[in-house]
Parts: structure tokens; C-alpha cells; sequence
């Protein structure tokens, strides 16, 4: 049983079709990336996944329960998480908020009206450990707006991370950072736990060779190809419609 | 203000409003009525607060419920023989907390400039059906021999407002405390939540829609409530508590105050009803000129409303 399986996932705007009979599977702990020029319907894949979009017809199924029919938040409480292309955060709350909001949805806490948030000290605790984890504690009580892009993605995968996802999905998590910022995120990403399955959708092609143990190749919504790293920088045929130049040996 | 950071203690200012409004009571006891209608406006600004200024819910149609529980209370008091005050308010919550949660169950599933003409729409056909149903409300002429027994059965409402001030007072209370529990709550940060990135809560697993629902129903609840209010002070209630004018008066009053701040729901009615009063006085035929030149001026130079200017002078006091 995969943690994440789609068979033939289609989806179509119109004569558009953006996802082509994807059919996909994640292992447990798996860590997987998915790569493909722009517009080869990646963003839209993990839409789908996540329900954000519905599927033109297909399945998707997660721990090998169906899926396809879920409400967006039916499917985190599931145990599918995710992070976003272009940071999607709670700006003018502070990065402490932020992340105890998905602890407390997570925990049931979140639909209680009477006793004060800040008294929930095991929400707070935990997302102290966790920004803890990734190295911005001393940001706890920093408005998400005032701080540094970089710091925001590790906010984004805080707040993914305190759901305490099955599968996480991560969706360009260095994408506009610099450099030597999207270093310390790639060591936060490797420190997560092993048993959650992950798929990166990543353009920065040293993090992922560096991160995945395998890769899938999506073309025009179709995928190309899948293997293990040295699998892909082998094939001539991702060479030719996608990596081009950035060829790794 | 609200959220996991946020300190739920009482501050020393958040008395003020309610030593001043014992302070009014005995020095201004010519003007209880108005300061009972004042307290009234508060409490409607603190249900519209709830869902705008916290859930982000724009609406131009709060007065649907409003307007609701006036009648409510109203039919209670002229028809049914029902004349408890306690058991107006329930009918009044109770029947606004129905259409809050079946209108916000159909409209809360739309956004932005289609939510907004829906609420008014809600509004206005209740504003027809009060007007077209004149054996129940009276129609244009309102309804009159409105009758509300006394407090307690003791407290009978005076000519001088005196019962009216205090019991408006203590609902307030009560409404503002539970307002104020629900802001500080998990719940109320989970709101702040929606309003601030509702893609973002859907992604976290909110339930966002029938959490909007619930808050929405809520706040329906406590508009009602105050239309209550102002039946049983009045012992009358006419049309104009539907409809686009009185949903966009405490949307105006409200934004005066401050959205979002709580105790903006207190300053905007007081400054408006206050205003209102003098201007009405002074010009009767042009005192909306000066409400509306006041409102410019706070949307264009304080966009946080009065409380807003209230924050930037503190905080440059605090910065000298």
C-alpha cells in the first residue's frame, strides 16, 4: 500500500489539458521530487491532490483510502499537508499564530470558544518545539510580514509540519529565497521526520538531486519518466525537453 | 488582539466604558433614553464587529436581524400577550439565530461583491415584508401598544429611562463578555485566521465555511438581541430598523470606531449618536452633512477609525 497513489488523474480547462492520466505513487517515507518545465502541471497536480482543484476524472487515494470526493480539510485532517508555490501566511499575525493555528486545527482545539487561546500551553509548547526545530525560535513573536522571505518559507513548512502530515507536500519550498538562505532550508528539510513521504516540487535542481531518492519527469501534464537520481541525469529524454544545459552528472 | 500571543487578562481601560456608563446614569439623567440607545447601537456594533471586523464577513444587510428582533419582541409584546422581557430577548435570539444560520448557510458560500449583494438583498425583503404585513407589524405606521412588563417584576420601564439605561447596560455586558471570551478564544484566532488568508485555513484543515456559519449565526443572534432592545425601549417599532439605512448606519458607525478593535463597536455609536443628537438640533435639515464629513475624514486620514488615531498618538507618546 502507497501513502500516496493517483491513477489516471486527467484534468482539463476547456480543450486544455493540463494533467493527462497521471498515474503516481508515493511510498512511505519516501523522498520524492517532481520536476518538469514550466507549465507541465505540477502545481496543478498537487492542487488536485490537495482538492483545492477537482480532478476531471481519476482517483487519488491516500494510505489506499479513496480520497477524490474530499473536501480540502477533510484531507489535511487525513494526514496530507502542504506548503505553497508563493508564501501563503497569516501576515499580520505573528510567526507563533501562525504555526499554533495549524496545531490547534489539527488537535480540535481550534472550534472551542471560551477558554483564552494563549491558556492552550500545549499548543504554544508545541509550536515553540517545532520553530524550535527549524531554527526560528527567537521569531516567535515576530509579525510574519516584518520578517525575512527566507524565514517565512521555514514558516510555511513550520505550519505544514504541526499538522503532523502523513504526506507533505512541498511545493518550491527555496522559491525566491537566496542561496545561502535555501541551504538552511534544505538542511531543515532533511532533518524531517523519516516516516513522513514527501514530494517536492522543486525548479533548483542541486536541492533536488540532493534531497530526493527519486524523481518523477511531468511533461504537458503526462509524466515522462521516473527513477532514482542518477536514473534521470541519465535519460536523454529529460535532457532534451527539460534539463537542457543544467545537466548533472 | 486576539490569538495564541495574546494576553486575555482585563486592562485597566477596558473599565472605563463601563465606570463611564455608571458615571452617566447619575450625572446626565436627562439623557438615560439616549444612553440607552447608545448602549443598544454598541451592542449591534459588536455583532457586526464579530463577523466583519474578526471574520471578515462584509455585509450590508446586518440589519436583517436586527430588524428581525425588534419585530420579534415587538409581535411578542402586541400580539401574543407575551410580555416577560426575558422572554422577548429569546424569542427575538431565537428567531434571528434561525435566519442567521439558514441565510448564512446559502450566502457564505459566495465572497466579496456577490456575499455583499446578497446580505442586502436578505435585508430587503424582509424590509417588504414588514411593510407589506401590517396586521403583524403595523406596516408603514410601525406597530405601537407594544407591551413589556417589568423587569424581574420589579423593575417597570419609567418615563425617565432609568430601568431601560440599566437594563440595556447589562445586556451589553453580558454581550460584550462573550464577545470578548469568543475574540480571545481558539475559536476567535481561527477567525482571525479566515480573515486574514482563508486559502490558507482550508489548507491547515479548517472547516472554513460552516465556521463562518457559525460565527455568522452568532452574531445574528446578538443583532437580534439589540433589536429587542430597542422595541422594549421604545414600546414601538417602525420600519426603520430593515432595510439598506440602518445596515449602513452601524456599518458607518463601527468604521468611525474601528474595525476589528472591539472597543471600536463603543466609540463609533457614541460618536455617531452624539453627533447625531447635536447636528439634529443644530441643523436639522443637513445633520447627515457632518456625519459624512466625519467620515471621510477618519476613512481618509485614520483608517484604523477613531481607536486607530487613539493607538498612533499613544505609541508616539510612548516612542518621545
Amino acid at each position: 500500500m502507497y501513502s500516496l497513489e493517483t491513477r489516471k488523474l486527467c484534468k482539463s480547462f476547456g480543450a486544455l489539458t493540463v494533467a493527462d492520466r497521471i498515474d503516481f505513487r508515493l511510498e512511505a517515507g519516501a523522498r520524492h521530487a517532481l520536476i518538469g518545465p514550466n507549465g507541465a502541471g505540477k502545481t496543478t497536480f498537487v492542487n488536485m491532490l490537495m482538492g483545492a482543484l477537482a480532478p476531471s476524472s481519476g482517483e487519488i487515494l491516500l494510505g489506499g483510502e479513496q480520497i477524490t470526493k474530499l473536501s480540502q480539510s477533510t484531507r489535511v485532517r487525513r494526514g496530507l499537508g502542504r506548503t505553497f508555490q508563493v508564501t501563503s501566511l497569516f501576515r499580520s499575525l505573528s510567526v507563533l499564530d501562525n504555526v499554533a493555528l495549524g496545531i490547534a486545527e489539527r488537535e480540535g482545539v481550534a472550534r472551542r470558544m471560551w477558554r483564552p487561546a494563549s491558556r492552550h500551553k500545549e499548543i504554544t509548547d508545541e509550536a515553540r518545539e517545532l520553530l524550535s526545530g527549524l531554527g526560528i525560535a527567537d521569531e516567535a513573536g515576530t509579525r510574519v510580514a516584518d520578517l525575512a522571505y527566507g524565514k517565512q518559507r521555514l514558516v510555511e513548512i513550520a505550519i505544514a509540519l504541526g499538522l503532523k502530515p502523513k504526506v507533505l507536500l512541498l511545493d518550491e519550498p527555496a522559491a525566491g529565497v537566496p542561496s545561502h538562505e535555501s541551504q538552511k532550508i534544505m538542511m531543515s528539510l532533511e532533518r524531517l521526520p523519516s516516516d513522513i513521504a514527501i514530494l517536492m516540487i522543486e525548479h533548483d535542481m542541486d536541492l533536488v538531486f540532493r534531497f530526493a531518492r527519486r524523481i518523477t519527469v511531468l511533461v504537458q501534464g503526462v509524466v515522462l519518466t521516473e527513477g532514482t537520481p542518477q536514473e534521470i541525469a541519465k535519460d536523454e529524454r529529460v535532457h532534451q525537453v527539460y534539463l537542457g544545459e543544467q545537466s548533472h552528472a | 488582539m486576539s490569538g495564541y500571543s495574546a494576553d486575555p487578562r482585563i486592562r485597566w481601560a477596558e473599565y472605563l466604558p463601563w465606570i463611564a456608563a455608571i458615571a452617566f446614569f447619575f450625572l446626565m439623567p436627562g439623557y438615560l433614553s439616549l444612553g440607552a440607545r447608545i448602549l443598544i447601537f454598541i451592542l449591534f456594533a459588536l455583532s457586526l464587529d464579530l463577523i466583519l471586523g474578526y471574520a471578515g464577513i462584509v455585509t450590508l444587510g446586518h440589519s436583517a436581524f436586527f430588524g428581525l428582533g425588534a419585530y420579534t419582541a415587538g409581535a411578542l409584546g402586541a400580539h401574543t400577550g407575551i410580555t416577560d422581557p426575558f422572554a422577548q430577548l429569546a424569542g427575538a435570539a431565537a428567531l434571528s439565530a434561525l435566519l442567521g444560520l439558514a441565510t448564512g448557510a446559502v450566502i457564505l458560500r459566495t465572497r466579496a461583491l456577490t456575499l455583499l449583494m446578497l446580505t442586502l438583498a436578505i435585508t430587503a425583503i424582509l424590509l417588504e415584508i414588514a411593510n407589506k404585513w401590517t396586521s403583524m407589524t403595523g406596516g408603514a405606521d410601525g406597530l405601537a401598544g407594544v407591551k413589556v412588563a417589568p423587569i424581574l417584576g420589579l423593575f417597570r420601564f419609567d418615563l425617565y429611562g432609568k430601568t431601560a439605561f440599566f437594563y440595556c447596560l447589562v445586556t451589553l455586558f453580558v454581550g460584550w463578555w462573550v464577545v470578548r471570551r469568543i475574540i480571545y478564544s481558539p475559536y476567535g484566532a481561527m477567525l482571525t485566521g479566515i480573515r486574514e488568508n482563508a486559502a490558507r485555513m482550508h489548507a491547515i484543515g479548517a472547516p472554513v465555511y460552516w465556521r463562518l456559519v457559525l460565527i455568522y449565526t452568532i452574531s445574528a443572534t446578538m443583532a437580534g438581541i439589540a433589536g429587542a432592545l430597542l422595541t422594549q425601549v421604545n414600546q414601538f417599532v417602525g420600519l426603520n430598523v430593515l432595510g439598506l439605512e440602518p445596515s449602513g448606519d452601524i456599518l458607518v458607525m463601527l468604521i468611525l470606531g474601528g474595525v476589528g478593535r472591539l472597543y471600536g463597536a463603543f466609540i463609533g455609536p457614541i460618536v455617531y449618536l452624539l453627533a447625531q443628537d447635536y447636528l439634529a438640533k443644530q441643523y436639522p435639515e443637513y445633520w447627515y452633512l457632518g456625519i459624512g464629513a466625519l467620515l471621510i475624514v477618519v476613512v481618509l486620514f485614520a483608517r484604523g477609525g477613531i481607536l486607530g488615531i487613539a493607538d498612533v498618538l499613544f505609541r508616539n507618546k510612548k516612542a518621545l
